[in-house]
């Protein structure tokens, strides 16, 4: 970040701070336990309709209407925002369209009303419709760009994150980064290096063909199954460092369980971050056009002990990644399916 | 608008002008043709066709999403191709060629012919009671650019692309670098598709001075901007936005070409080039220019929501500058195309901030055309239903835009379905169902002739409910994260996908009543009175015999003093 970039930051911080000293940060704590019920209730609602809205953690469920569940701080609050808040703001401006569209179709037909009005100007009406979205607007800016810093900000160690209350001014403790990752886009499969640890290890991550993936037991989901998977610790915050080959096209990566892309641009080294609470297996796809095999390469994320990390990532470094992944306990089912998160 | 009386005594005069003027017939008509309306209707004649490719093309895609597995491009590819080693491959390719094309066709030699060439060549000279438009001999031009520029295009289809044995274009209407340039170094087919922008691009700009030109100098004497209708006041708008957007894609697409061709590297990093760089060129024009295609739109919906309530517009000038703040701001909002490309936390926090602005004047416009409604007596005719239709989905589509504009949610939605059903909310079932609109409102003024209204309100419902199913569903495959784009998809997103594919059938059979509809009102031929609409349609075109004389306004209307556009 450049300099005037950090004091532009440090400017909204502080101003955070008086806003909470102010007394408002209880008032915007409630407002956001407020909206979060929304987001609970659209949860149960979607449970409602049997066999289409179970949300599926790492990988889609069939049917699924809404986000895939959420294992990690960031896509806590992308849900809590928009499952609490954005979505019912969309529905609710849509409706009260719909509505107002209703009443004119009812009362205001040439048979209900022949003779039409004449007015043009309502002064307060006007007033009224510019000033109310700009008052909502000003409400989605306080969580949205709280979110955004979130997502954008590696952690330290001592900054706190928001995770699922998007009103808290950040309530969750993040450790520093304990691993570093390059992530490199290739036309079309992903190569992964361990920067540290891992003495800067590399290894190919290609999309297994039907014929392997059948062959497997447990059976991963079509599409997204690889050959060898990303591992990373739990409970670890991963930094992920993105970029493409440099000679190569922009790719995307992209988890959605954990609430992350990141564009792999040649010439460019991007950077994100994940911090994943609970073991499994996570997948995702490359989510920018890259030629003809753009939906063949998936990307899959295991997420282990630190413990079978730790022996995973010795191995890797003395024998390779085919030596590596024997250390790893075999897949089982739950692993490789759509467990929705907390089952 | 403007009254109608003051413009009786000059009608007939305007009429015998068309029998006395010894005008060319037949092909040299056309092809050599100076006259607005003849060029406004060739433009809606390519605009049909086009539109008619565009949704041929996505039919194609719908098909192949409907199961799981790559079924119907690998059958295509080994139709055309015969070359059965090589063919899952070219249907994989084939199908990026099909989005590419379907983006580009409908953006640019759909909508954009439809509403800008065709609607506003037609109308413009006549609502603001000019003759013709201000360069006639520039209007031939910048239509004929445009079947060379649609050839180029579908010629690029059948070249070389991203390898030798890879037909077409296939990087999306986007063609981000590299995979445009390194990324399809097979052949010539993206340099012909470079080319195509380029020619359908300079017959925009042309149209555009055109359409400056003749706002500004040949309105009517009286009718000053603020007593200009509002469908004018729209293409005034989006002439300027498309003469400032225009050249910076142009601009951006000839570097593209040196890129390709001539050895620079102004988007490739090993010559001390960058990527992103291209997607800041585009996305400058590219924002614009989606308001380039929702804005005529806009200015219709009014003149529909008016004519049919029988009520003057509700706050006319908060209508004119809600459209210039949207222009303006439209200008200023362009890297939240690009969320995900690395952008800065601060320059993120920017367009965050100025991308939702844009829903302000938005809802100046929703909520006026909703108050002009009210207490009218409204009569629920084809042109009324679509219009309608367009402040409910465009709603939908506008909500779901700001939804969007927060980049700490894009990251979920980037690049996924929500995306497409976004854009599709507010262009397919916007722009469309506007262009539609317009077509059953002025069809009769047009061509002379009424159309059936059951037929066209049956058109409506069919597509009404064929659009809200194809598209509805692809906000849950987004939200569970399905990447566009993609030919083939993990099998969870199965269920969605073919309740999808079933909306497109069903559009379809709405495009079957239309064209029966078109078919049907040729053969009959019931002659339109000059306002088939009634006391609400007030603007200068309803006072013209339908349809118009080939030379109107002989003597030029006088708008009075006195008479207030609002």
């Amino acid at each position: 970040m450049s300099r005037r970039g950090r004091m532009a930051s440090r400017i909204l911080d502080v101003a955070a701070l008086q806003i909470a000293k102010a007394g408002w940060r209880r008032g915007i704590v409630v407002a956001g336990q407020f909206f979060r019920s929304f987001g609970i209730a659209l949860g149960a609602a979607g449970a409602m309709v049997p066999g289409l809205a179970m949300a599926g953690t790492g990988q889609p469920s069939p049917g699924e209407i809404g986000f895939q569940g959420s294992v990690t701080p960031i896509m806590d609050s992308i849900r809590a925002f928009h499952d609490g808040m954005l979505v019912w703001v969309a529905i609710g401006i849509s409706l009260l369209v719909l509505a107002l569209i209703l009443v004119i179709i009812v009362r205001f037909n040439a048979r209900s009303n022949p003779t039409p009005r004449r007015f043009t100007h309502n002064t307060l009406l006007e007033i009224v419709w510019t000033a109310l979205p700009v008052i909502i607007l000003i409400i989605i800016a306080i969580p949205s760009f709280a979110v955004l810093t979130d997502q954008l900000t590696i952690p330290d160690g001592s900054r706190k994150y928001l995770g699922s209350n998007i009103f808290s001014f950040g309530s969750v403790d993040v450790p520093a980064p304990g691993l570093t990752i390059k992530a490199t886009g290739n036309q079309w499969f992903w190569n992964y290096t361990y920067v540290d640890p891992g003495d800067n290890k590399a290894f190919d991550s290609n999309i297994l063909s039907e014929q392997e993936r059948l062959g497997q037991n447990p059976v991963q989901p079509r599409l997204l199954a690889v050959d060898h998977m990303l591992v990373v610790p739990v409970n670890t915050t991963v930094r992920v460092e993105v970029t493409s080959a440099p000679d190569g096209v922009i790719h995307a990566f992209a988890v959605p369980s954990f609430g992350i892309i990141m564009d792999a641009v040649p010439g460019r080294l991007n950077e994100t971050w994940f911090n994943v609470r609970k073991e499994g297996v996570y997948y995702g796809e490359c989510r920018e056009l890259c030629g003809k095999d753009h939906g063949f390469m998936p990307i899959a994320v295991r997420v282990v002990s630190a413990d079978v990390f730790n022996t995973w990532v010795g191995a890797l470094k003395s024998g390779g990644v085919d030596a590596a992944n024997k250390t790893l306990p075999p897949l089982t089912t739950a692993d490789v399916t759509d467990t929705p998160a907390g089952a | 608008m403007a009254d109608t009386h003051a413009l009786e005594a000059h009608e007939a005069p305007a009429h015998s002008a068309n029998e006395h003027h010894g005008h060319i017939t037949g092909w040299r008509r056309y092809l050599y043709s100076t006259n607005h309306k003849d060029i406004g209707t060739m433009y809606l004649v390519f605009a049909l066709i086009a539109g008619v490719i565009g949704t041929l093309l996505s039919g194609m895609m719908r098909l192949e999403l409907q199961e799981p597995g790559i079924q119907i491009f690998h059958g295509l590819a080994q139709m055309l191709y015969n070359d059965p080693a090589n063919s899952l491959d070219q249907a994989k390719h084939l199908f990026n060629v099909f989005t590419t094309a379907h983006a580009l066709i409908m953006i640019f030699f759909m909508v954009m012919p439809a509403m800008i060439g065709g609607f506003a060549n037609w109308f413009v000279p006549l609502m603001i009671g000019a003759p013709d438009m201000a360069f006639p001999r520039m209007n031939n031009i910048s239509f004929w650019l445009l079947p060379a520029a649609f050839a180029l295009l579908l010629l690029s289809m059948f070249f070389p692309g991203e390898a030798d044995n890879l037909y077409g274009a296939g990087t999306g209407w986007t063609i981000y670098p590299p995979l445009s340039t390194t990324g399809h170094a097979g052949g010539p087919a993206m340099d012909f598709a470079i080319l195509s922008i380029h020619l359908a691009g300079a017959s925009s700009i042309l149209g555009a001075i055109n359409f400056i030109t003749t706002i500004f100098n040949m309105r009517a004497p009286g009718m000053t901007l603020h007593k200009m209708p509002l469908f004018p006041w729209s293409i005034l708008v989006t002439a300027f936005l498309l003469l400032l957007s225009l050249p910076v894609l142009a601009g951006g697409i000839t570097m593209l070409l040196t890129d390709r061709n001539f050895g620079t590297k102004f988007f490739s990093p090993d010559g001390g080039g960058d990527p992103v760089l291209f997607q800041h060129l585009f996305w400058f024009f590219g924002h614009p220019e989606v308001y380039i295609l929702i804005l005529p739109g806009f200015g219709m919906v009014s003149h529909i929501v008016s004519t049919f309530s029988k009520k003057p517009i509700f706050g006319y000038m908060a209508m004119v500058y809600a459209m210039v703040a949207i222009g303006g701001v439209g200008f200023i909002v362009w890297a939240h195309h690009m969320y995900t490309t690395g952008l800065s936390l601060n320059v993120q926090r920017y367009f965050v901030a100025a991308t939702m602005v844009i829903a302000v004047p938005t809802g100046v416009k929703i909520f006026s055309w909703i108050a002009t409604m009210w207490g009218g007596s409204i009569s629920f005719r084809p042109p009324m239903l679509w219009a309608i239709g367009f402040i409910f989905l465009f709603t939908v589509g506008g909500v779901t835009g700001v939804v969007l504009a927060n980049a700490g949610v894009d990251r979920a939605f980037h690049d996924t379905y929500y995306v497409v059903a976004h854009f599709h909310y507010v262009l397919s079932l916007g722009a469309v169902f506007a262009i539609f609109a317009g077509w059953y409102y002025w069809y009769p003024k047009m061509f002379g002739i009424l159309y059936s209204e059951r037929l066209a309100t049956l058109h409506f419902w069919i597509t009404f409910v064929g659009v809200n199913v194809i598209f509805f569903p692809q906000h849950f495959l987004g939200l569970s994260g399905m990447p566009r784009r993609i030919p083939d998809y993990p099998d969870a997103f199965a269920f969605w996908n073919r309740i999808s594919s079933y909306g497109y059938y069903i559009t379809f059979l709405g495009l079957l009543v239309f064209l029966y509809l078109l078919w049907d009102s040729a053969r009959k031929r019931i002659p339109a009175p000059a306002n088939p609409w009634g006391e609400g349609a007030t603007t200068l075109e309803w006072t013209l015999s339908s349809p118009p004389p080939f030379h109107q306004y002989e003597t030029l209307p006088r708008i009075d003093a006195g008479m207030d556009a609002h």
